[in-house]
């Protein structure tokens, strides 16, 4: 058995998706910034930002203790992790059995659950406020996911990314209403999990509104370098997530030669870079909303995902 | 042997109880009894795990000339009871591990330290039953001696009032599982279990006894509706009566619903899989909605019981509707989901009502809102308390994520069923489990956060100190296990073989052993999990870009206060308390449910008072369902009242009467 290329591949995956996070963040910034007759910032500002914030001394509150310190690292692992699980440009990652959907999603949860911790280590208003509308926000965005995740594997009969790529990409999949449903489902999860508008503003630092950088907010040097670096993948595997579900073409086969990797990997960058054209026009369009609307956005997703499972139960063509 | 063994350990679990009450003027006298009681779970540990992983074979049975003088007392140990024989074993060493640190700051110890061998006995009896009348004895003996435990600290007024409910509850509950082994003895004649085995009952008795056993081991059990006693039994025990009463004798309530529903009732209906199902499902989401509005930490745990009670009867709902259809792997897999989380959950329920134990040791204090910063004065535990929380908020990669991972991995195979009802029904189910998996993690946000991250909100929290080595042991231990069990959940799968084999009649594929392999529940390309090497892969990415951060330039850190905003306010008031935490989550679900309304009450201007808001809730299960029979029953009190006033005359009349109806109704039956 070969195990020298699928290891390489996997380890190019993981160093692909490391390089490629804060590139996509900073083309969504200016791609926002442009539609609003901005400049902007270049698309590698936040690898400058990153490269600065890790030579810098972290400052941290009087009060702060392990836990404050040993998050950053923790939640930077769980998300790298994911994002690495998600196929990019190939399917039959080695690492792929280890985690099906359901892990990674859970994975994502427990990245939460340590930030949503830290964010409360300090004692400052300003991380419990970001904590509790964090975890309002999950409480509906992750039953949501866990649905979307239940019709995909009720149409491909697996949990696992890859054989649900590759189902879709067989003949017998079709168009169908419930992925249809799920495809809607998973769009307003995407928003809300990485904290966009109109769920939360990631430009934002006023006190009514935030709550992703709220919980942030005592964070400084390597430590806030970690953490926008992973909210960053956390966006990139969405990104990729919708990307090889809704759109699997493209992707190179197990096993196939080093050109078919590379139009993969061009196929990649070409969805990605669509989705980041995508999110810049649907963002730069709506104002954010008020938090106690929240529940009814992602209750709406939440309903899209228990319509989706419901047809797949009912029926097994739609 | 082993069960010669296992009951040789509960008769000295019982001489343990004589001679603490023996020995009332011995000093050492409380450590003598935890020690005695952790030898002796040690053996009975040992006994139940050889029994199910060594020689899973043969159960044998054992008939003593004890009780009712011509009707033997029989036992019993197959796979099923050496499981939950393990299960309560553990849950005795760990909280007399755990006591005998904790012990010696009871004030009263002569009130728990007979109760406590005899409520490990008692619940021993149960699993090692094989005829009703052991199982109910022993049954009995666990909710008295719990009983008795609860109401130890008996001066405080909530605990004789959760007493009271509980002796209720645990007495409803008795009767209804009386009546059930009635009805099950009624077609064989006889009430060993292997008569009743043996005989079919009609469709009909066994609907009954199938709603009987919900409500009797349910009650115990801790299902909505009947969970009311609950969080308010379980924390008013000491901290280690809390973790047994939450972490395992709930179990042996599940044990008593899987023996008579899975075991001697034969055949099933998958009709009686629709109201386990909704119950599991609406008992985990109330569930741990419940226990996010709670601001104690011992009640907020005791709600989580119920949430996890939720799950598991989710999973047992299940493997009753995939068994009634006759498919095997799919039974054999709910089953196994709902047997890892009742282990998983015995183990870290356990973890953390000793952990908050040591908290309430430690600081005096229950209420989260007290508490603060203990993460500096109680490093170990800590750390302990956050693996628990970790592990029940079903997060990888610990235990309480493998379990949920199988429970959703049983209700997508789900569509094989041909029913239509059930299909609607596990869909609805799926999103509910989803949901209370979600909330789960917000409520332990809020519990760990509140109580240990943070600056000390009192004095007592300020100057907490951590708790001594055999409690911090008995934490760890419980930690320990957790991970474990999380890592390598393919062999606790195997391990769980050879009792799903006896009741689902068929196992789970064995897991391959070399302990990185992934755990695969049906089939490679379907479903796989990999707890071990996704676990060494976070280390070793979070230790890579620790190293690498290092070497990008690495600054030491600087401490300085936390931004204010410029408004410098030292009071750690300003913090965010339990309350105002779960505030959005209470707008978003609970003003619905529990009708929750806030009021905000402001002086006028120029009058100094500070502001206050208020919250007010109701309890569904209270308004729907308690309170009415309590105004029925004291309704009918009072018309019977007269009654107790009559001359002999008349109730000898009364008696006659009876007679007469009751000779009337049989004539009519016949």
């Amino acid at each position: 058995m070969d195990l020298v290329r699928p290891t390489l591949v996997q380890a190019a995956q993981m160093v692909l998706v490391l390089l490629l996070a804060p590139g996509l963040t900073g083309s969504v910034r200016k791609l926002k910034a442009r539609l609003l007759g901005r400049q902007g910032p270049s698309i590698v500002q936040p690898y400058r930002d990153l490269w600065r914030l890790f030579r810098k001394s972290p400052v941290l509150a009087g009060n702060a203790s392990w836990l404050f310190r040993v998050v950053p690292y923790l939640v930077f692992a769980f998300i790298w992790l994911a994002t690495a699980l998600v196929p990019t440009f190939c399917l039959g990652l080695p690492f792929g059995p280890w985690a099906d959907l359901i892990a990674i999603t859970a994975m994502i949860g427990t990245a939460r659950f340590f930030l949503a911790l830290s964010a409360l280590d300090v004692g400052t208003s300003f991380g419990g406020i970001g904590a509790s509308r964090e975890v309002m926000i999950a409480s509906l965005a992750e039953p949501a996911m866990l649905l979307v995740v239940f019709t995909l594997a009720l149409v491909a009969g697996s949990t696992e990314l890859s054989a649900i790529t590759a189902f879709l990409l067989s003949p017998s999949a079709g168009l169908r209403v419930s992925m249809a449903l799920a495809l809607a489902a998973l769009l307003l999860i995407a928003l809300a999990e990485n904290s966009r508008l109109p769920i939360d503003n990631p430009a934002t630092h006023l006190e009514l509104t935030m709550v992703h950088e709220a919980m942030i907010l005592e964070y400084s040097g390597r430590h806030l370098a970690l953490l926008e670096w992973a909210a960053s993948l956390k966006l990139l595997l969405y990104f990729s997530l919708i990307g090889t579900i809704f759109v699997p073409w493209g992707l190179a086969k197990p096993g196939s030669s080093l050109t078919a990797y590379l139009a993969g990997g061009s196929f990649y960058l070409l969805k990605i870079g669509t989705g980041a054209i995508a999110l810049a026009i649907f963002e730069t369009g709506l104002a954010k909303m008020r938090l106690f609307r929240i529940p009814d956005f992602l209750g709406a997703a939440l309903m899209l995902g228990l319509l989706a499972t419901l047809l797949r139960f009912v029926s097994g063509s739609l | 042997m082993t069960l010669i063994t296992a009951l040789g350990c509960s008769a000295a679990l019982l001489l343990i109880s004589i001679a603490s009450v023996l020995l009332r003027r011995f000093s050492g006298r409380n450590a003598l009894v935890y020690a005695a009681t952790l030898a002796v779970s040690l053996l009975s540990l040992a006994c139940g795990i050889e029994a199910l992983l060594v020689s899973p074979a043969g159960s044998p049975t054992l008939s003593l000339p004890l009780g009712v003088p011509w009707l033997h007392t029989h036992f019993r140990l197959d796979a099923l009871s050496s499981l939950f024989l393990a299960i309560i074993s553990w849950g005795g060493v760990s909280s007399s591990l755990f006591a005998l640190g904790y012990g010696r700051h009871e004030s009263s110890p002569e009130r728990i330290l007979p109760f406590f061998p005899l409520f490990l006995a008692g619940m021993i009896w149960v699993v090692l039953a094989d005829d009703a009348y052991v199982f109910l004895f022993g049954w009995e003996i666990m909710s008295l001696a719990s009983w008795a435990l609860v109401v130890s600290h008996h001066r405080e007024e909530e605990n004789i009032r959760a007493g009271h409910l509980y002796l209720t509850m645990a007495a409803i509950g008795a009767f209804t599982l009386l009546l059930a082994f009635g009805l099950l003895a009624s077609a064989g004649g006889g009430y060993l279990f292997s008569s009743i085995r043996a005989s079919a009952l009609s469709p009909r008795l066994a609907g009954a006894v199938l709603l009987l056993t919900t409500i009797g081991a349910g009650s115990k059990a801790g299902l909505f509706p009947l969970h009311a006693w609950l969080p308010l039994a379980h924390p008013a025990a000491p901290s280690h009566v809390s973790a047994l009463m939450s972490g395992v004798m709930t179990k042996v309530a599940i044990y008593g619903f899987i023996r008579i529903v899975f075991d001697l009732l034969g055949p099933p209906s998958w009709e009686g899989s629709l109201p386990l199902l909704l119950l599991g499902g609406v008992t985990a989401v109330l569930g741990v909605l419940y226990a996010l509005m709670q601001h104690d930490l011992k009640r907020l745990l005791a709600y989580h019981t119920v949430e996890n009670i939720g799950i598991i009867f989710i999973g047992l709902g299940l493997a009753l509707a995939f068994s009634a259809n006759r498919i095997p792997w799919a039974a054999a897999l709910s089953l196994t989901a709902a047997l890892f989380h009742t282990i998983n959950h015995s183990l870290f329920k356990g973890l953390l009502f000793l952990g908050s134990g040591s908290v309430l040791e430690a600081t005096g204090e229950r209420e989260m809102d007290k508490l603060g910063g203990l993460i500096h004065r109680m490093p170990g535990t800590t750390v302990a308390f956050l693996l628990g929380s970790v592990a029940i908020s079903g997060l990888p990669p610990l235990n309480g994520f493998a379990s949920e991972w199988l429970t959703f991995q049983a209700i997508l195979v789900s569509p094989n069923l041909p029913q239509w009802a059930l299909k609607f029904l596990i869909v609805a189910v799926g999103a509910l489990l989803a949901l209370s998996a979600a909330l789960a993690a917000a409520c332990f946000v809020k519990a760990f956060g509140v109580s240990f991250l943070g600056r000390p909100r009192t004095s007592a929290a300020a100057e907490a100190r951590e708790t001594d080595p055999w409690s911090l042991s008995a934490l760890f231990a419980n930690a320990f296990f957790c991970l474990l069990a999380g890592l390598f959940p393919g062999q606790v799968v195997n391990a769980l073989g050879p009792v799903v084999q006896e009741l689902a009649g068929q196992a789970l594929p064995r897991q391959s052993l070399p302990f990185w392999e992934p755990m695969i529940p049906i089939a490679q390309n379907r479903s796989s999990y990999d707890a071990f090497l996704l676990f060494v892969l976070i280390a070793f990415a979070g230790l890579m870009i620790a190293g690498l951060v290092r070497g990008i330039g690495f600054r030491p850190i600087r401490r300085s206060p936390a931004w204010d905003c410029g408004y410098p306010d030292p009071s750690p008031a300003t913090q965010y308390t339990s309350p105002s935490l779960a505030q959005p989550i209470r707008r978003v679900y609970a003003s619905s449910l529990f009708g929750a309304r806030e009021a905000v009450e402001s002086s006028p201007p120029g009058d100094p008072r500070p502001a206050r808001i208020s919250v007010k809730m109701r309890d569904p299960a209270w308004e729907g369902l308690y309170l009415p029979i309590a105004r029925i029953v004291s309704f009918l009190a009072d018309r019977l009242n007269p009654m107790q006033f009559l001359t002999i005359r008349r109730y000898l009349l009364l008696v006659f009467l009876l007679l007469v109806f009751l000779l009337l109704l049989l004539s009519l039956w016949i």
